[in-house]
């Protein structure tokens, strides 16, 4: 994944979705980015092995079908899938979701900022913080 | 970062450390810097109840007596501890290394550069996301206080 250039991101949120994309593409981010609108979709996107796996995963935690800390425990028991890092992003603020991210393994816990600018900012130190760190190579 | 809370660097070389120790001061990073010198230490202050829980645990990996991937193996098998972010601050960039730490769910992994401003950069990165993200346990006051209502109530 060190090699890989694409971002996963899981939101069923088109607008969040949209914001997400333009803040990486003002950033002149060069990476790929990847949607699943919800947990299934993200879990049949990263099983199939005709697809490239991302070097993050960034995660919403309401969604419809698979909640975002269902689709963390999925991946955190898969082998193959568990070293991809996952970065919550997410309108919620509740201490369990904080707790329960954590404990389940996630890398970071991003509360979504309403305002468009600040947003960004977040996608940026987001995006700064993880092209700093070395992730695991592809397999 | 945004709490009062202090980060944990388990780091045995000492320059290292004095150079972590430099770098916050240079960027004003207001938090208690602890200084553990293995992963045994480490532990040893974690799980001691009067000490302050940190809010991120910055890991060295290469340490004697107990070296970085064996104290995060036991700290991320502990209920209580798992859930604080451990950020993996190393020389190493052996992808055993990386496949081993992230295997154990670290939340970063920063190779350290070798030249000092790279290493206030890395660190600035380092706090600039830290402060952003949440962290588990932040009104630490209010669930101490929780805890000893129940422990009254039991008692």
């Amino acid at each position: 994944m060190q090699n890989s250039k694409s971002i996963l991101l899981v939101e069923d949120d088109n607008i969040d979705a949209m914001t997400v994309k333009r803040a990486l593409t003002d950033l002149g981010s060069k990476e790929t980015l990847k949607r699943s609108t919800n947990g299934e979709e993200a879990l049949d996107y990263l099983k199939n092995d005709t697809n490239e796996k991302p070097r993050l995963i960034i995660l919403d935690l309401n969604m419809p079908r698979m909640s975002g800390i269902e689709f963390l425990e999925t991946i955190k028991a898969n082998d193959k899938l568990k070293t991809i890092p996952v970065i919550v992003l997410t309108t919620s603020r509740e201490d369990r979701d904080i707790i329960e991210s954590f404990k389940l393994g996630a890398a970071g816990y991003m509360v979504k900022p309403v305002d468009y600018d600040r947003f960004v900012e977040t996608v940026k130190t987001t995006s700064l913080y993880w092209t700093l760190c070395k992730v695991p190579a592809k397999e | 970062m945004r709490n009062f809370k202090p980060i944990l660097l388990v780091e045995d070389d000492s320059v290292d450390a004095m150079t972590v120790k430099r770098a916050f001061k240079d960027l004003r990073v207001t938090n208690d810097l602890v200084h553990s010198t293995n992963g045994e230490e480490a532990l040893e202050y974690l799980r001691e109840q009067s000490n302050e829980s940190p809010c991120v645990i910055l890991l060295d990996l290469n340490m004697p007596k107990m070296n970085g991937t064996e104290f995060l193996k036991i700290a991320k098998s502990d209920d209580i501890l798992k859930k604080i972010p451990v950020v993996v601050l190393t020389t190493s960039s052996e992808e055993r290394d990386i496949m081993g730490t992230f295997d154990l769910s670290v939340a970063g992994y920063i190779v350290k550069p070798v030249d000092y401003k790279k290493f206030v950069e890395a660190i600035k990165t380092i706090d600039l996301y830290w402060t952003l993200s949440e962290l588990p346990e932040q009104k630490t006051g209010a669930q101490d206080a929780k805890l000893e209502v129940n422990t009254a109530r039991r008692g």
